[in-house]
């Protein structure tokens, strides 16, 4: 195999951890804040790429598509939040889990109802529909806008988490929510918007995998499965976490369609119950109980 | 009790005589009722005593379908190829996913519990020996002590037997110590462990008879069919038992049943009218959460008093 082959192979794996990043990113989030693993996140993905379909339709422009997507998720998580999840806050904990589940039913359909069931894509955008050459191989030139676009979310995130007052009021929320209600934070408010921002992020990852990846109503169940293993492997509710799981197990998905096309499909579990064995928790998950 | 002992025999007897006064569209239903209130039964083992919701339940009625459909297929039609042999690689499959997944409880285990059940289909998915993305097709039914349950009324008498033992042996297991001891489990992990009860063994174990259990629900779809194919292992075959004991309720195993019931005639009917079928799934899955958590069976013992 050639060097630009192997760079081409990295690249791609890459940009595909930087995809589920984006997406598990929000899960541990939304995990980390109202203790809720959302299996409908998947189907805000789903919802993101259909959003981003119907905003192209209607600008013709990418850009605004990956603006207006999100915020509508977003909007919808933030509906989802308030209405049914918030009473549900009392019970115990995998209720909501259950909860979260019924809705990618119901979602799926939803968007089969109003698209219809046909694989639909979205094309690159204009600035960024050729391909560039490294290493003497040609190369997707959107699959590096992807590479960045991911790295520079995660470092926006990092800073926003990490150094503003908006972040701090995140991290006391994580760390002991009841608690950071009593110091005067309106903390429902919190839970909506970071369930919200959660799903926006969801809806951004659809956007940005339309033009890899084609839109079909059961992505979102599909894409559900590798972002949990993501949050697995990374360890719940830490976004370092995420962020070196995403990179891990699309770099696994590569390398396993590369060496061992026949069985490819089983090589994330693999890394996943690697994982599991030596550290439960995940990588950088909290020591469990 | 006494006129629980009744209410089942009562139910035992109507389901047998039910192909006589019946079609075979409806007696097709009941059977396929009762295969998935096998599949439910033994989730509920898991979910309403020992208190651990697996979300991956469908590996082992897809490995169980699977081993039975190889079998069948290569080693000749019997009982130990279509059942005693898919009822132990289910639960070996069970053993091991256990061994992994009980070392984490609550929302990790239910996220290693669907990783592993979708590792399954990735496998099937594209082992060319197992058939790939169509499965395996055209899988005998299997001789029984002289019995061919290639005639409908054979095979209706074996599913029902299945069923009947099953709740049985389910509802011996629940009843004996080893089911009051998950029931402690489910309600103080921690208290069962400070008076000494090895946890992880009692959680290894219910995992492992509710995946034999599983697998056993599967050999008998595939001999119900005929086939297999890689969606028994997908999210939506664990999502579905999952529903069925949420419908009847959580701790009750003839909610399980019930709830099975429920989901297949209302399957059968409303797919009849509309393609809507899964918002309609969901909808219910949701409704029932929110406002019914107990299910049939809880919604009803709230209602008129009527005792477990």
């Amino acid at each position: 195999m050639l060097l630009s082959d192997l760079l081409a192979q990295a690249l791609n794996g890459l940009s595909y951890g930087v995809l589920l990043f984006l997406l598990s990113v929000g899960l541990t989030l939304i995990f980390g804040m109202l203790d809720i693993v959302n299996l409908a996140h998947g189907s805000f993905y789903m919802l993101g790429a259909y959003a981003g379909l119907a905003a192209i339709a209607a600008t013709h422009s990418f850009w605004l598509a990956l603006l207006v997507a999100p915020l509508v998720v977003g909007l919808i998580g933030a509906c989802m939040e308030r209405t049914v999840l918030r009473p549900l806050y009392r019970r115990p904990p995998l209720d909501q889990v259950l909860l979260t589940f019924g809705f990618i039913y119901v979602f799926e359909d939803i968007v089969k109802w109003i698209w219809g069931g046909t694989i639909r894509s979205i094309p690159p955008p204009d600035l960024f529909a050729g391909s560039v050459r490294i290493f003497g191989g040609a190369f997707p030139s959107y699959r590096l806008f992807v590479i960045a676009f991911g790295l520079v979310t995660a470092l926006v995130l990092w800073l926003v988490i990490e150094r503003t007052r908006l972040g701090a009021i995140i991290r006391a929320g994580v760390y002991d929510a009841e608690m950071t209600g009593g110091m005067g934070i309106n903390i429902h408010r919190v839970f909506t918007g970071v369930f919200a921002f959660g799903a926006a992020l969801g809806g951004l990852s659809g956007v940005i995998a339309g033009p890899i990846q084609s839109a079909q109503p059961p992505m979102g169940a599909t894409i559900l499965i590798p972002a949990l293993i993501v949050v697995v492997v990374g360890g719940l509710g830490s976004l370092k976490g995420s962020l070196v799981g995403s990179l891990l197990i699309g770099q696994a998905e590569v390398w396993g369609k590369v060496w061992l096309p026949n069985v490819s499909m089983a090589m994330i579990y693999v890394v996943m119950a690697a994982v599991v064995l030596l550290r439960p928790q995940g990588l950088f998950g909290r020591p469990l109980k | 009790m006494k006129w629980r002992v009744a209410a089942f025999a009562v139910a035992v007897v109507a389901v047998v005589l039910f192909p006589r006064v019946a079609g075979t569209y409806p007696v097709k239903l009941l059977q396929e009722i009762l295969i998935w209130g096998i599949f439910a039964m033994s989730l509920d083992l898991l979910m309403g005593y020992a208190g651990m919701v697996s979300f991956g339940h469908s590996a082992f009625f897809g490995v169980g379908g699977y081993v039975a459909a190889l079998a069948l297929t290569h080693w000749g039609a019997n009982a130990a190829t279509g059942l005693a042999l898919p009822a132990a690689v289910a639960a070996l499959a069970a053993l091991v996913i256990g061994y992994f997944s009980i070392r984490v409880s609550g929302v990790y285990f239910i996220m290693l519990t669907l990783a592993f059940s979708q590792m399954f289909y990735a496998l099937t998915f594209q082992v060319a020996w197992l058939g790939a993305e169509d499965g395996i097709v055209g899988v005998p039914r299997p001789r029984l002590f002289g019995l061919d349950l290639g005639t409908a009324t054979a095979f209706h008498l074996y599913v029902v037997a299945f069923a009947v033992a099953t709740t049985l042996v389910l509802w011996l297991i629940v009843r004996s110590p080893f089911g009051h001891v998950l029931r402690g489990i489910h309600d103080n992990e921690a208290r069962m462990q400070a008076v000494g009860y090895a946890v992880n063994r009692y959680k290894l174990l219910a995992f492992v008879i509710a995946g034999t259990i599983a697998g056993l629900a599967g050999a008998l779809y595939t001999q119900f069919v005929g086939s297999i194919t890689p969606e028994a292992f997908v999210w939506r075959t664990s999502g579905e038992a999952l529903l069925m004991v949420i419908i009847g309720g959580t701790g009750t195993l003839g909610g399980a049943l019930l709830g099975a019931g429920m989901f297949i005639l209302l399957q059968s009917f409303v797919s009849s009218y509309t393609e809507r079928w899964m918002l309609l799934l969901g909808a219910t899955f949701i409704a029932f959460v929110l406002f019914a958590p107990g299910g049939i069976v809880g919604a009803l013992r709230g209602r008129i008093g009527l005792k477990a």
